[in-house]
């Protein structure tokens, strides 16, 4: 099994804190969905150190805590907001996000390779939130990086995974480095999908604490997640054009 | 006769004050910031009474027992009973079917309808209009129950409450959280323009993934447009960006916005329990009613009347959670 800076995560899901109805319902979504790791935002939060009753809220779940860089737009605001991070949780672990398009919210993928190398430097071990371009990747791993999570679709776009070729080719490139598909998770079939295709996990935010019922799409999305790493384990059949029967027909009685 | 005395004179204070008088009891209220003022947060708030909305992201019992605001403070104060419209841009279309999706009391509106009820929002294909919801003027809201109370003799005392009072009801907010350790504070940030060139008269919401506004109408061409809700406890610094998000989401829903005066802007922390609903408990000879979170105006006469029953009463009501008289 790939390790995620050498530690092996409890099961494959990372679920967000942001956006629930209320810290109870959070609490809940987490309880249902059996995730190993929390992403934790701090820029909004941050200053001075006024998010601390949340943050506690958030280090009593009893799950790994990987801090993000989200709302980041420049390498210096990233840079910041990671040793913040780790100040505050008292972790090297930083989910790097530097927003480079105000709408879809896509990665700038050259600041992020900046900014990687930065903090890999600190001592930082590196999350990366980066589209599925190949050379982006291996930049990244270049910048020392040990993992890489390319977006499925855009944040909070709830679209699923929109090019299931790249994410192949993705896999199929760096096959000893752990993957997450993160953003872009909408329903659990697509969290499944993405373990299918031999993701290591999956990190998702607003599906569940924007669904109806938090908790209930969070056991959801455990149980697809669970389905997608079994199917992946068990070798799945290749999809073919004609049909294959499963019982020979040759032998068998006509009924007329 | 027995003599309560309520400890804050915000929103909550102030509603249990004037619950507890229209029971016929004699109270005294303590609060060393004197009348109502920026040094609640109850000053800063939107007052909608808007519970068929806010049940889109908030439990049950903020749309069963919000109902009974709107009469309860009609009773006290203006309250102006012309619904909630509830609009979207196309590409964020999907915002406002889950928004319907959510919630229930609304009509179906288009294009003409909007412009019907909104004419400066006729660019607006889609909404939702919840015709029973309702806003109030928060700040003419503290003001006239304030007076209200001086009227019927309550003493207003300017000072700190003297401690190991009798038949004492903490409504401090997040000044209380010394005795109740799982309140926290959620920061908001709103701004009162001033706007003549646009005409609004009844709040309006406009969905967004990030940026969600709501703009409530002051009259003469004055608009709150708020607000932020940040897991954060800084009560004094309100940023450039949520400022930059407000007021573009005004200048998105109509571009008039963009000529406003900026009367005023605020910041202040609301009070709040985990599951975001309000609570009343009883410890020792002093009942705390807390956690209105961003509920002031629309559960502060359930908390009142809750308030009340179980001090006159000894009935607890759904909101009573813990009991160590």
């Amino acid at each position: 099994m790939r390790t995620f800076y050498g530690t092996d995560l409890p099961n494959p899901l990372m679920l967000g804190t942001a956006q629930y109805p209320s810290p109870a319902i959070l609490e809940q979504a987490f309880r249902e969905s059996g995730a190993g790791v929390a992403t934790v935002s701090l820029r909004r939060e941050g200053a001075g150190g006024a998010g601390q009753t949340f943050w506690q809220m958030i280090s009593d779940l009893n799950v790994l805590i990987l801090p993000n860089t989200a709302g980041c737009h420049t390498v210096k605001e990233a840079v910041t907001t990671a040793h913040m991070a780790r100040e505050v949780f008292g972790t090297d672990w930083i989910k790097l996000e530097l927003i480079g398009h105000t709408d879809s919210l896509q990665p700038d993928v050259f600041q992020l390779v900046e900014a990687a190398r930065i903090l890999t430097d600190d001592g930082f071990q590196v999350f990366p939130y980066t589209t599925d371009d190949l050379i982006v990747g291996e930049r990244l791993l270049e910048a020392g990086c040990e993992v890489l999570m390319p977006w499925g679709a855009p944040i909070g776009s709830g679209r699923g995974l929109n090019n299931e070729y790249a994410l192949r080719a993705m896999r199929a490139e760096f096959p000893d480095t752990p993957l997450v598909v993160d953003a872009g998770i909408g329903l659990p079939s697509h969290a499944a999908h993405a373990m299918e295709l031999g993701y290591d996990a999956v990190l998702l935010n607003t599906a569940v604490a924007r669904a109806g019922e938090p908790a209930t799409m969070a056991r959801a999305m455990k149980l697809a997640i669970e389905a997608g790493q079994l199917a992946h384990q068990a070798d799945p059949i290749e999809a073919r054009d004609m049909a294959e029967a499963s019982t020979p027909v040759i032998g068998k009685a006509f009924l007329t | 006769m027995t003599l309560f005395s309520i400890i804050g004179a915000g929103v909550a204070g102030l509603a249990v004050a004037s619950e507890l008088v229209s029971r016929g009891v004699k109270v005294q209220v303590f609060d060393p910031g004197g009348s109502p003022g920026a040094h609640g947060c109850s000053w800063w708030a939107g007052g909608m009474l808007a519970p068929w909305c806010e049940y889109e992201n908030a439990e049950e019992p903020v749309l069963r027992l919000g109902q009974q605001a709107i009469d309860w403070w009609a009773d006290r104060t203006p309250v102006k009973r012309c619904g909630t419209l509830v609009v979207a841009s196309g590409r964020d279309l999907p915002d406002l079917r889950r928004f319907a999706r959510r919630t229930e009391g609304f009509d179906k509106v288009e294009r003409a309808k909007i412009a019907e009820l909104e004419p400066d929002l006729a660019a607006y294909g889609k909404g939702l209009f919840f015709p029973e919801e309702a806003h109030l003027d928060p700040r003419k809201a503290l003001q006239d129950l304030y007076r209200g109370l001086q009227e019927q003799g309550v003493d207003f005392h300017k000072k700190l409450a003297p401690a190991q009072l009798k038949n004492a009801i903490d409504c401090r907010g997040l000044h209380a959280r010394e005795i109740l350790h799982d309140l926290r504070g959620v920061k908001g940030e709103m701004l009162v323009v001033r706007c003549p060139d646009v005409s609004l008269t009844r709040p309006v919401r406009l969905l967004h993934p990030r940026m969600p506004l709501y703009i409530v109408p002051r009259g003469d061409g004055v608009y709150m447009l708020g607000a932020t809700m940040i897991e954060s406890e800084e009560s004094s610094r309100i940023t450039a960006r949520s400022m930059l998000e407000l007021l573009s989401a005004a200048y998105a829903l109509n571009p008039a916005f963009g000529e406003a005066e900026v009367l005023e802007i605020g910041v202040d922390l609301r009070p709040a329990f985990p599951d975001n609903l309000p609570r009343i408990r009883r410890l020792g000879h002093t009942i705390y009613a807390n956690g209105l979170f961003r509920h002031g105006y629309l559960l502060a006469p359930a908390l009142a009347r809750g308030v009340a029953d179980l001090a006159l009463e000894n009935t607890h009501s759904e909101m009573v959670d813990e009991d160590r008289a």
